[in-house]
C-alpha cells in the first residue's frame, strides 16, 4: 500500500550528498545524484548498522563510514566488499520543492 | 578482568558479544558535515607523487644493491630497500584496503595487490580482518589485529621486529591456503563467497616464490631473495616499531578511540614510510579520510582529543614501561588525559576505567 511521507526539502541535501531521515522507529538516508535526481534507501548499512549518512557520496556510489563498503544508491546493490547484502531502496517523488518517500 | 581470550572463538569473544561491545556505537568528534564532506574528499595526486617516489626509490636501492652485490658496500642500499619493501608496503596495503589513498578505484586495488604480496597478507583475508578490527578494535576476542596482547610477549614483538613471527605465520598461511583449506578463524570473519579468492591469491604467490627460489638456484645465489621474500625480514622493523605504537600499552575493551589508539608526532621520513597513519586517533574515528588529510584532520579535532606523543622515542617511553608492567598486571594501561576542551568520556563505557589505570 502506498504511503507517501514527507522527508525533507529539496534544498536540505546538496548536490552529491545524502541526509539521514528517521521516521517511525526506522532510518532512510536520501540521496541527491550529480544530475540533481533524487533518491532513497535504508539508512544503515547492511553489513555493520553504520549511519550511511555519514559517508561520502561518489558520482552514484554511497561509501560506508567505518569500512569502506559501497553500494548504488540508485538500486541498492553491494558493489565493493565488506558489505554483501543489498540495500533497500524505497520510491522517490518531488513535489513542491519536497522530497517525499513511499514506505508504504 | 583478569586473564583474557584472544581466540576469536573463545570466551571473551561470546562475552563481547554478550555485553554489546561487539560492533558498539563508538565516540566521534562532532566535525559539520560540509568540513567532513570536504576532508573525505577523494584525490589521486599524492597518492600517485608518493607511489612513484616509492617505486622509483625501490628500483634505485635495489639496483645499487644488486650492482654492488655481494660486497658489504650493497648493504646499505639493501637495508633501504628492504625498509619500502618491509615496512612502506604496510602503509600501503592498509590505505589501499581502505580504498582511500586514491580517488581512482584500479590505482588502489593495483597498490594493494603489490602491498599485499610484499607484506605476506592474503589480500582478500586482511581485508576482512582489516574490517574486524575497525569494527571492534581492541575488544578482547573480536579483533584479529590486536599487536600487543597481555600479558604481552616481549620475545615475539622483538624477533618481528625481523618479521621472525608474522612473516613465517603469513608464508604458513599461503602454504594452507594454497591448498585450498582456510584456517578455522579465518572463516569467521571471512564470507564463504570470498573464500575461493583467497585460495586463488595463494596459488599466484605460491607460483612467484618457487619461480623466485628455482632463479637463486639456477644462479647459485640468495640475490633474487634479497629482491623478493626475505625483505619482508629484514625490513619490518619500522613498520613494527610505528605499528606497535598504535594500540600498545593503552584501554582494552572501550569504546572510544581517544583512549585505545595512540597519536605520535614524528619524522618526515617516518611519515612518508608509514603515510601519516601516526595520526591513528583520527584515522580509526574517521577511516575514509584519505591519509594525506589526516593533518588537517587531526588540526580540526585535536582540542577533542589526548594530547599526541610528540616523537617516536616519546610513544615508547609511554608503552614500554606500561607494556612490562602489564607482565605482572594484566589489567594495568595507560589512560589518555583529555584536555579541557574535550567532550567527556561516555561514563557508561569508562566508568570502571580509572581504578584499572596507572
Amino acid at each position: 500500500m502506498t504511503q507517501w511521507i514527507d522527508a525533507c526539502a529539496t534544498e536540505d541535501i546538496d548536490a552529491e550528498d545524502l541526509i539521514r531521515f528517521d521516521h517511525a522507529g526506522h532510518s532512510y538516508a536520501i540521496y541527491h545524484s550529480p544530475e540533481g535526481r533524487f533518491y532513497a534507501t535504508d539508512g544503515l548499512c547492511t553489513h555493520e548498522q553504520v549511519h550511511l549518512c555519514d559517508g561520502l557520496v561518489l558520482g552514484h556510489l554511497i561509501e560506508c563510514p567505518k569500512h569502506n563498503g559501497q553500494f548504488d544508491y540508485r538500486t541498492g546493490e553491494a558493489k565493493r566488499s565488506p558489505v554483501c547484502v543489498n540495500l533497500k531502496v524505497w520510491p522517490v517523488k518531488v513535489e513542491g520543492g519536497r522530497v517525499f518517500i513511499d514506505i508504504g | 578482568m583478569g586473564k583474557r581470550d584472544y581466540s576469536l572463538l573463545g570466551r571473551d569473544a561470546r562475552r563481547a558479544l554478550e555485553t554489546g561491545l561487539a560492533a558498539a556505537a563508538w565516540y566521534h568528534s562532532d566535525v559539520p558535515r560540509k568540513e567532513m564532506k570536504a576532508l573525505m574528499a577523494r584525490e589521486d595526486r599524492p597518492a600517485i607523487r608518493d607511489t612513484a617516489i616509492l617505486f622509483g626509490c625501490m628500483a634505485a636501492f635495489a639496483g645499487l644493491g644488486i650492482a654492488l652485490w655481494p660486497s658489504w658496500w650493497s648493504a646499505p642500499f639493501w637495508l633501504a630497500y628492504g625498509v619500502l619493501y618491509g615496512s612502506a608496503m604496510d602503509s600501503r596495503w592498509h590505505e589501499c584496503g581502505h580504498g582511500t589513498a586514491f580517488r581512482t578505484a584500479w590505482m588502489n586495488n593495483a597498490l594493494y595487490q603489490v602491498a599485499s604480496f610484499c607484506m605476506v597478507r592474503n589480500p582478500v583475508t586482511w581485508r576482512w580482518s582489516h574490517a574486524r578490527h575497525h569494527t571492534d578494535t581492541v575488544i578482547v576476542g573480536r579483533d584479529p589485529e590486536i599487536a600487543v596482547m597481555r600479558p604481552p610477549e616481549f620475545i615475539r614483538l622483538i624477533a618481528n621486529f625481523l618479521g621472525l613471527v608474522d612473516a613465517w605465520n603469513g608464508w604458513a598461511r599461503m602454504a594452507l591456503n594454497a591448498t585450498g583449506r582456510l584456517d578455522p578463524e579465518e572463516a569467521t570473519f571471512i564470507p564463504p563467497a570470498e573464500q575461493p579468492g583467497v585460495v586463488r591469491v595463494a596459488r599466484i604467490w605460491v607460483a612467484v616464490y618457487a619461480a623466485t627460489l628455482a632463479l637463486a638456484w639456477a644462479m647459485g645465489s640468495i640475490l633474487p631473495l634479497m629482491v623478493i621474500g626475505l625483505p619482508r625480514l629484514y625490513g619490518a622493523w619500522h613498520h613494527v616499531m610505528t605499528g606497535l605504537l598504535q594500540h600498545g600499552g593503552l584501554a582494552d575493551n572501550v569504546t572510544d578511540h581517544r583512549l585505545n589508539s595512540r597519536t605520535v608526532l614524528m619524522n618526515p621520513v617516518s611519515r612518508f614510510i608509514y603515510w601519516n597513519m601516526n595520526y591513528h586517533v583520527e584515522h580509526h574515528m574517521f577511516p575514509m579520510v584519505p591519509y594525506h588529510r589526516l593533518p588537517d584532520l587531526h588540526a580540526r579535532i585535536r582540542h577533542d582529543l589526548p594530547a599526541p606523543s610528540p616523537s617516536i622515542r616519546a610513544g615508547f617511553a609511554e608503552m614500554w614501561p606500561a607494556l612490562r608492567r602489564q607482565l605482572r598486571n594484566e589489567d594495568h594501561f595507560v589512560l589518555r588525559d583529555l584536555p579541557p576542551t574535550a567532550q567527556p568520556y561516555r561514563p557508561e563505557f569508562h566508568a570502571t576505567l580509572a581504578g584499572n589505570a596507572g
